[in-house]
C-alpha cells in the first residue's frame, strides 16, 4: 500500500547534475537587458557573432511549430503573431503547425526549406527526433532559431528558453517545504511521465523533498484532466484523513485540486500552480497559501526579436536564457488580469501589444 | 431477479468489500456517497449505451459528445448564471440531435453503427478543436456546476439523486412496450419487423437516448471537474466496458439496464481500488481492455450454453428442460 510514493523513479534517467546546479544558480542571477521587457532579457549571455547572416529586408520569417493543442501554446502562438505584426520589415510570415507529430514537423521543415526563408524559427515537438531535421536545416545556411523545447545539436544560431524545469520544480518544492511543518503529508501531482521539461520539474522537487522532513505520501499522474485530479485528491484525503501540501508540476489542474479540498469541507493546504488566470483568481478570492512557478509564454516573442537581430548582424546569446519569475501573495495583483479567460497565462508579455485583450480572448 | 445480474453483482460486491478493506472510511455514508457521485456520469452513460447495444448497435460517439457539450456550455454560459438553464436545455437538444443523426445514418443509409458513430466521434472531436483552437474558453456558472458538485440536502449529492431518478426511469422504460420492442429488435430484427416492430425507429430512439445520457453525463462531469477539452476522452469505452461487464450481450437482445449500471459501478470501483492500491494511470486502459475481452467471452460462453429463443436453435433449451 501507499505504492504511490514508490512509483516515481529515482531522478537518474532524466537527471543532469551540472544542468541542475546551473539552473538553480541562475535563479538568483541578474538578467541583462530592459527590466520591463523580460522577453528581451538574457541571463549570463555568451554572445555569438552573426555578421555572416546580415541581410537587408524585407524579410520572410518561417516558423515550424510543434503544435497549438494546449492553452499554453495557444497564448504563446497569439503572442508571437502579434510580435511579427510589430515589425513592418517582416513582409511575410509562414508558419506550419506540426499538430504534435514528429513526422509532420520533419516534412514541414523540409517544405519551409524551399520557401526562401530569411530565418527559420523552430519549436521542436520532441528533442531526439527533431535534432537531425534541425541539423539539416542549419546546413542550408538559413539562420535557425530554436525555442521552448531543445534539440541535441548546437547548430542553431541561438536557443531560447526560460531558466528551465529544474528551477521550476525547485521553486515550487521550496515553497512547500517552507510552508509545511515537519512530517507533513505532501501529495505531488504530475501531468504525465516521459517529457523532459516535466521530468526535470519533478526531479528537482524530489531532491528538495528528500532533503526535507516532509512525508511525500504520493506521486500521481493526472493526465491534465480536472475530474481525474479531483478524484485523486479526494482519494488521498480519504486515505490519509488530510493533506498538508500539494505540489504540482503544471497549473492547469490546480483549481480542480483546490476544489477537492473545498468539496471535502477541508481547508486548502499550501499549494502550487502556474500563472493561469483561473488559479490566480481562486488563490486571491479564497486567500490561499499558494505559489506559482512559471514557464513564461513571453518566450514566444523572443525568437522573432532574435531573428531580426541576426538579420541585422547584431550579436545574440548562444543560449538565450530568459528570466522565469515566480508569483507569490506579495505580487499576485500584478498578474491578475480581470476580463481575461480562465486559461490565459499572465506572463504572456502581451499586455501592451496591439489587439490586446481581444486577440487573447479577453474583454476590456 | 434476472439471472444475468448475478455475476456483475458478485464482482461488484467483492470489489466494494476490497475497497472497504483497504480504506475502512469507505463505509462512511459521505465517503460512499462521494464514490456514487463520481460513478454517476458513467452509470448514466452506460444506461444510454445499454439501449443502443440491446438494440444490436454501438455508440462510440458519446465520449467526444460529452467533451463537445462541456466546451459549448462553458463558451455560452461564460460565467453568467442567467444563461445556465437555456444552455442545459440546449445541451439536451444537441445530445438528442446527435443521437438522431447517428440513428438515421445507421438505419436509413445502412452504415454500420460502429463506423457511423466512430465517424461522429472524429467529427465532434475535430469540430471542438477547430472551434476552441485547442483551448476551451469561457467558464461554467456555479448554478451549472451545482449538479455535478453540490449536495441536494445534507450529504446527498445531486448526482446521486439524478442517477436514481433516471435509473428508475430507464428500468420503467424497459418494462414498457418500448423495452419489449427494443429487446425483440436486438434479438432478431427481421422477426421483430415481421411482427410489426418499426425496427429503424426503435434503433434510432435508442441512439437518441444514448445522446441524451451523454448530455446529462456532460452536465455532471462539467459540474464535477470544470471546463476541460478532454473531459469525455475514453468515456465511450468505459461505458461499453460497463455494459458488457453488466452481462449485456453485444449484438443485442440480452441483458438488463440495471446490469449495465451495475457494470458502471463495478468499473468505477475497480479504478478506485487500483488507485487506492497505488496502481493507476496507463494500467487503467489495460485493465479495461482485459475486462471487455473477458466479459464478452464469458457472456458468449453463457449464450452458447443457453441459446436464446428466436435464433433458431431451440434444442439446447429443450434439452436443458428435459434434464430438469
Amino acid at each position: 500500500m501507499g505504492g504511490g510514493s514508490t512509483k516515481a523513479e529515482s531522478p537518474s534517467e532524466f537527471f543532469d547534475q551540472a544542468e541542475y546546479d546551473r539552473q538553480l544558480a541562475m535563479r538568483s542571477k541578474q538578467p541583462v537587458g530592459p527590466a520591463d521587457k523580460p522577453w528581451e532579457q538574457a541571463i549570463e549571455p555568451q554572445m555569438v557573432d552573426t555578421a555572416k547572416y546580415k541581410k537587408d529586408g524585407p524579410y520572410n520569417f518561417c516558423f515550424s511549430n510543434a503544435s497549438v493543442d494546449n492553452p499554453w501554446r495557444q497564448v504563446g502562438w497569439k503572442t508571437m503573431q502579434a510580435e511579427v505584426k510589430l515589425h513592418p520589415e517582416i513582409a511575410k510570415f509562414t508558419a506550419l503547425d506540426a499538430e504534435a507529430k514528429d513526422d509532420k514537423q520533419i516534412s514541414d521543415m523540409a517544405e519551409l526549406g524551399s520557401q526562401g526563408c530569411s530565418v527559420l524559427i523552430v519549436s521542436p515537438n520532441t528533442t531526439a527526433t527533431l535534432s537531425p531535421a534541425v541539423e539539416q536545416a542549419c546546413k542550408t545556411g538559413v539562420p535557425v532559431v530554436v525555442f521552448d523545447r531543445g534539440v541535441r545539436t548546437d547548430c542553431p544560431v541561438t536557443f531560447i528558453n526560460p531558466i528551465g524545469g529544474y528551477a521550476f520544480g525547485a521553486d515550487a518544492a521550496e515553497f512547500i517545504t517552507g510552508k509545511v511543518k515537519e512530517g507533513g503529508k505532501v501529495l505531488a501531482l504530475r501531468i504525465l511521465p516521459g517529457v523532459d521539461v516535466l521530468e526535470n520539474r519533478w526531479a528537482a522537487a524530489k531532491l528538495a523533498f528528500d532533503k526535507s522532513k516532509l512525508n511525500v505520501v504520493g506521486v500521481e499522474f493526472t493526465d491534465g484532466d480536472p475530474a481525474k485530479t479531483k478524484s485523486i485528491v479526494s482519494d488521498y484525503l480519504q486515505r490519509h484523513g488530510k493533506l498538508d501540501g500539494v505540489w504540482m508540476d503544471a497549473g492547469a489542474t490546480s483549481v480542480a485540486a483546490i476544489e477537492a479540498f473545498e468539496d471535502a469541507g477541508q481547508p486548502v493546504p499550501p499549494i502550487t500552480g502556474e500563472d493561469q488566470q483561473d488559479y490566480l483568481r481562486k488563490w486571491k478570492d479564497a486567500k490561499l497559501t499558494a505559489f506559482s512557478a512559471t514557464y513564461p509564454t513571453y518566450q514566444w516573442r523572443t525568437p522573432v526579436i532574435a531573428g531580426l537581430k541576426i538579420l541585422a548582424g547584431q550579436e545574440v546569446p548562444k543560449q538565450w536564457k530568459l528570466p522565469q519569475p515566480t508569483i507569490t501573495s506579495d505580487n499576485i495583483d500584478q498578474y491578475l488580469l480581470p476580463g481575461m479567460p480562465p486559461l490565459h497565462y499572465a506572463l504572456c508579455g502581451c499586455k501592451d501589444m496591439p489587439g490586446y485583450p481581444q486577440n487573447w480572448g479577453g474583454t476590456s | 431477479m434476472n439471472r444475468s445480474l448475478v455475476p456483475v453483482l458478485g464482482v461488484l460486491a467483492v470489489l466494494l468489500i476490497a475497497i472497504a478493506f483497504v480504506n475502512p472510511n469507505f463505509v462512511d455514508p459521505p465517503v460512499f456517497l462521494a464514490f456514487l457521485k463520481r460513478a454517476a456520469p458513467l452509470a448514466l452513460l452506460a444506461a444510454g449505451q445499454y439501449f443502443v447495444i440491446a438494440s444490436g448497435e454501438f455508440d462510440l460517439s458519446v465520449g467526444s459528445l460529452i467533451t463537445a457539450e462541456v466546451v459549448i456550455a462553458a463558451r455560452l454560459i461564460n460565467g453568467d448564471a442567467d444563461a445556465t438553464w437555456w444552455v442545459i436545455v440546449l445541451l439536451l437538444v444537441i445530445g438528442a440531435l446527435t443521437g438522431l443523426v447517428n440513428g438515421t445514418i445507421t438505419t436509413r443509409f445502412g452504415v454500420p453503427s460502429f463506423i457511423a458513430t466512430l465517424g461522429m466521434l472524429l467529427i465532434l472531436e475535430g469540430a471542438v478543436f477547430l472551434w476552441t483552437d485547442g483551448a476551451p474558453r469561457g467558464a461554467l456558472s456555479d448554478e451549472f456546476r451545482m449538479f455535478g458538485r453540490n449536495n441536494v440536502v445534507g450529504q446527498i449529492p445531486w448526482s446521486v439523486v439524478i442517477l436514481l431518478l433516471l435509473g428508475v426511469g430507464a428500468v420503467l422504460l424497459m418494462r414498457s412496450d418500448f423495452g419489449r420492442t427494443l429487446m425483440a429488435t436486438g434479438d432478431n430484427a427481421r422477426a421483430a419487423a415481421l411482427a410489426g416492430v418499426r425496427v429503424s425507429w426503435v434503433r434510432t430512439t435508442a441512439f437518441i437516448l444514448s445522446g441524451l445520457s451523454a448530455a446529462v453525463a456532460a452536465v455532471l462531469l462539467g459540474g464535477f471537474g470544470g471546463v476541460s477539452a478532454q473531459v469525455g476522452r475514453g468515456m465511450e469505452f468505459a461505458a461499453i466496458t460497463a455494459v458488457v461487464l453488466g452481462g449485456v450481450a453485444l449484438g443485442g437482445g440480452r441483458g438488463s439496464v440495471v446490469g449495465a449500471m451495475a457494470g458502471a459501478l463495478t468499473v468505477e470501483s475497480l479504478f478506485t481500488l487500483l488507485n487506492l492500491l497505488g496502481v493507476s494511470g496507463a494500467l487503467e486502459y489495460a485493465v479495461q481492455g482485459l475486462i471487455i475481452i473477458a466479459a464478452v467471452a464469458f457472456t458468449s460462453r453463457r449464450t452458447d450454453e443457453h441459446p436464446r429463443p428466436g435464433r433458431g436453435i431451440r434444442r439446447g433449451r429443450a434439452h436443458h428442460s428435459v434434464l430438469k
